[in-house]
C-alpha cells in the first residue's frame, strides 16, 4: 500500500471539522479556570471553581448516584447483552428474525417516547422512583446497544474453535471460560464501555425515572444552568468529559494489549 | 480390545435444511476401521464425508445406527468424552494462546500434572518439528506451522483415533505434497489409527492403506489403493478415482477370458472383467483407464482390437496424451509413456494417423450402470 500524503486543502478542511467539533469543549475547559464569575472575557487563572465544587454535597451525591448506577448497569447489561448475541448466533429458531429486529429497536426509538414509558411502567407496577428505577432503565436501554457491539464481533467467528475445545476434553461451560469469552472478550469490552458512557451520559431517560435523593450528575447539572452557566458547571462538566476520555483511553489500551 | 477400532453400523444422518426440507447426509453407512490404520473417506464435497467423521468425534449424532469406538457403543456420548481427537481443516487453533498453550490444553483438561505437561507438550511440538516456536501465538505463523500446531495438540492426547477432516486443503501444493509424506510418517511412527478425509483422490492414494469412496452419502466401496483404483465397483468409482474412457453396453455372456459385452457405438464386442453381479442382457458402463490403452500400427493377438484415428495430441514430458477416435465416432484418451528420448517427431503420434487401440481383456472392466 502506497502511503498517501493529503493535499493541503484536505488537511485545512480536515482541521475545521476538528475545530467544529471540539472548540466548544475546549473553550469550557478554558473558562473553567477563569476568575470572571461570567463566560464574558477571560480575567485569569484560578482553581477555585473546582474547591467549591467538592464542597458541594448535593454534587457529591451526584456524582455517586452516576457512578453507582453506570457501573451496575453497565456489568448486568452487559452479561445480558453478550448471552443475547451468543445466543443470536448459535441458535435457529421459529421467529428468529423477529426476536433479532426487536431487540434493536430500543437503539432507534426516541428516549423521550422511552422515558415516559418507563415512567408509566413504573407507576403502574407501583415501584417507588429512585437509583433502582433509574438503574433498572439504563440496564434496559443498554442491552440492545452491548448485544449489537459483541454480534458485530462474533461475524465471523469460528465456530470450529469450540468444537475444538470440546474435542480436547474440555466441557461446555470450560469451553465457555476459557475459549469463547477469552476470543470474543474485546467485543464485549467494547460494549461494556458504550454501556458505561451511554449510562454516564444518559438525561432524558433518567429525568422521567429519577426519584427523589436520587439525582444524577447530568441532572444536577441541568438543574445547576437552569438560570445560567456558571464557571462552577464548566468546572464540572471539565471533570466530567475528563472521566469519559480516561474510560475511553483506558479501554482502547486494554483492547490493544488483547491484540 | 475389539478388532475394529471404529465400527459404523448401518449408520443414518438426516438434517433438517431452514426451508424445512429433509436432507440424508449419510445413507445406511457401515465401516469397519482396524488398529493403527491410515484410512480415508474420499469423495466429493457433500458426499457424506465430514458428517461421518464429526459423529465418530461427537459432533453429530446418528439419527439412526451407532457409531463404535473401540466395541463401546457410544451413543450420545459428548466429545470431550471420547478417546478420539480431531484436526480439523481450519485448524480451530485458540488464538488468545500461545503455541504451548494450545498444545497443552487438552492434557490440562485431563488435569495432567503441570510437570509431565511440560515434557509432553515438547515431545509433542518436536515431533511436528516445532521446537522453539513455544511461546508464538498462532497468528505469527505460518499456514503449515500452525497445522503443525493443530496436528500437535490433537496428538499430544494420544488418542485411540486422529481425525483429520481435510488438513491439508488449504495448503499450496508443494507444501501439502511434503506434509502428506510427513503425516504418513507420522502415522507410521506413532501406531494411531488415521481417518483422513479429503477429495483428493491423488492425496488419499499415496496416503492410506483402505480408502473408503463416499458419494451422496452412501458408502459405496472400501478396499486398498490398488483395489479401488483397478476394480472400482461402479461406475462413480473408476469416474472419480483417476481417469477413465467409459463406453455403453449390453452384458452378453460369461466366457473364459471374462464376460463379452455389446457395445452399440463401437458396432462390436468387447470381451472384459466384470465386476460384482451382473447379468447377462443387463445395461453395463465398460471402462478402460487411458494408460491401459496401447496404440499399436497391427492389431494384438488376444486383445480387443479396433480402428482408429488420431486426432489431437499433447505432449506433457514424462507421457503423450494421444486423443483417439474410433469407429462410429467414440472419442477415447490414451496415455502413452515417452519411454524414449528423441526428438523424432513420429515417436510422438501425428495427427490424422491410422492406428489400432488394442484394449487388453484384463484392461477393460465391465461394471454395472449407475
Amino acid at each position: 500500500m502506497s502511503e498517501k500524503k493529503p493535499s493541503a486543502w484536505l488537511r485545512l478542511f480536515s482541521a475545521l471539522v476538528y475545530l467544529y467539533i471540539y472548540l466548544p469543549i475546549v473553550l469550557l475547559v478554558i473558562f473553567s479556570f477563569n476568575k470572571q464569575k461570567l463566560n464574558v472575557s477571560w480575567e485569569g487563572f484560578t482553581l477555585s471553581w473546582y474547591q467549591e465544587l467538592f464542597r458541594n454535597q448535593q454534587i457529591l451525591l451526584a456524582i455517586r448516584n452516576s457512578l453507582t448506577i453506570a457501573l451496575v448497569s453497565t456489568i448486568v447489561a452487559t452479561i445480558i447483552g453478550t448471552l443475547a448475541a451468543l445466543a443470536l448466533q448459535r441458535y435457529r429458531f421459529p421467529g428468529y428474525t423477529l426476536t433479532e429486529s426487536t431487540l434493536y429497536i430500543p437503539v432507534i426509538i426516541p428516549e423521550v417516547v422511552m422515558g415516559i414509558s418507563l415512567l408509566v411502567f413504573f407507576s403502574l407496577i407501583g415501584v417507588r422512583l429512585g437509583l433502582g428505577t433509574i438503574t433498572l432503565s439504563h440496564i434496559a436501554f443498554s442491552i440492545p446497544f452491548v448485544a449489537l457491539v459483541v454480534r458485530a464481533r462474533l461475524h465471523g467467528f469460528d465456530k470450529s474453535i469450540e468444537e475444538a475445545a470440546m474435542d480436547l476434553g474440555a466441557n461446555e461451560l470450560t469451553t465457555f471460560w476459557r475459549v469463547t469469552l477469552p476470543t470474543i472478550l474485546p467485543g464485549v469490552l467494547s460494549g461494556a464501555l458504550l454501556a458505561l458512557t451511554l449510562s454516564l451520559d444518559d438525561y432524558v431517560i433518567t429525568y422521567f425515572t429519577a426519584g427523589p435523593g436520587s439525582t444524577t450528575l447530568p441532572l444536577r447539572i441541568f438543574s445547576m444552568v437552569r438560570f445560567a452557566v456558571t464557571p462552577e458547571v464548566n468546572a464540572l462538566s471539565t471533570i466530567w468529559v475528563a472521566t469519559v476520555f480516561l474510560v475511553l483511553l483506558i479501554g482502547q489500551m486494554v483492547q490493544n494489549r488483547q491484540r | 480390545m475389539s478388532e475394529f477400532v471404529i465400527e459404523l453400523v448401518d449408520v443414518v444422518k438426516r438434517f433438517a435444511t431452514p426451508e424445512g426440507n429433509e436432507v440424508t447426509a449419510v445413507d445406511h453407512v457401515s465401516l469397519q476401521i482396524r488398529h493403527g490404520e491410515f484410512f480415508s473417506l474420499l469423495g466429493p464435497s457433500g458426499c457424506g464425508k465430514t458428517t461421518s467423521l464429526r459423529m465418530i468425534a461427537g459432533f453429530e449424532w446418528p439419527t439412526s445406527g451407532e457409531v463404535l469406538i473401540d466395541g463401546k457403543p457410544m451413543g450420545r456420548t459428548p466429545p470431550f468424552w471420547r478417546p478420539v481427537n480431531t484436526v480439523f481443516q481450519s485448524y480451530a487453533l485458540f488464538q488468545h494462546m500461545t503455541v504451548f498453550q494450545n498444545v497443552a490444553f487438552g492434557l490440562e483438561m485431563d488435569k495432567t500434572p503441570a510437570s509431565e505437561i511440560k515434557h509432553r507438550v515438547g515431545e509433542a511440538l518436536e515431533m511436528v518439528k516445532l521446537s522453539g516456536m513455544e511461546r508464538r501465538k498462532p497468528r505469527q505463523l505460518s499456514g503449515g506451522q500452525q497445522q503443525r500446531v493443530a496436528l500437535a495438540r490433537a496428538l499430544v492426547k494420544r488418542p485411540k483415533v486422529l481425525l483429520l477432516d481435510e488438513p491439508l486443503g488449504a495448503l499450496d501444493l508443494k507444501l501439502r505434497r511434503e506434509m502428506q509424506i510427513e503425516l504418513k510418517t507420522l502415522q507410521e511412527q506413532v501406531g494411531i489409527t488415521f481417518i483422513y478425509v479429503t477429495h483428493d483422490q491423488e492425496e488419499a492414494l499415496t496416503m492410506s492403506d483402505r480408502i473408503t469412496v463416499m458419494n451422496r452419502g452412501k458408502a459405496l466401496q472400501t478396499g486398498s489403493p490398488v483395489e479401488i483404483y483397478e476394480r472400482p465397483n461402479c461406475r462413480f468409482v473408476a469416474d472419480f478415482i483417476g481417469q477413465a474412457n467409459f463406453f455403453a453396453g449390453k452384458m452378453l455372456a460369461f466366457d473364459d477370458q471374462g464376460a463379452r459385452v455389446a457395445i452399440p457405438a463401437l458396432q462390436t464386442e468387447l470381451i472384459g472383467q466384470p465386476v460384482g453381479n451382473l447379468e447377462p442382457g443387463q445395461a453395463v458402463a465398460v471402462s478402460i483407464r487411458p494408460e491401459k490403452v496401447r496404440i499399436a500400427q497391427e492389431p494384438a493377438f488376444g486383445s480387443n482390437s479396433v480402428r482408429g484415428r488420431v486426432i489431437h495430441t499433447t505432449y506433457i514430458g514424462s507421457n503423450t496424451h494421444v486423443l483417439l477416435e474410433l469407429a462410429g465416432g467414440v472419442r477415447i484418451n490414451a496415455w502413452e509413456q515417452n519411454k524414449i528420448s528423441t526428438l523424432d517427431p513420429k515417436a510422438y503420434f501425428l495427427p490424422g494417423q491410422e492406428i489400432w487401440a488394442n484394449l487388453f481383456p484384463e484392461n477393460v472392466l465391465i461394471l454395472p450402470e449407475d
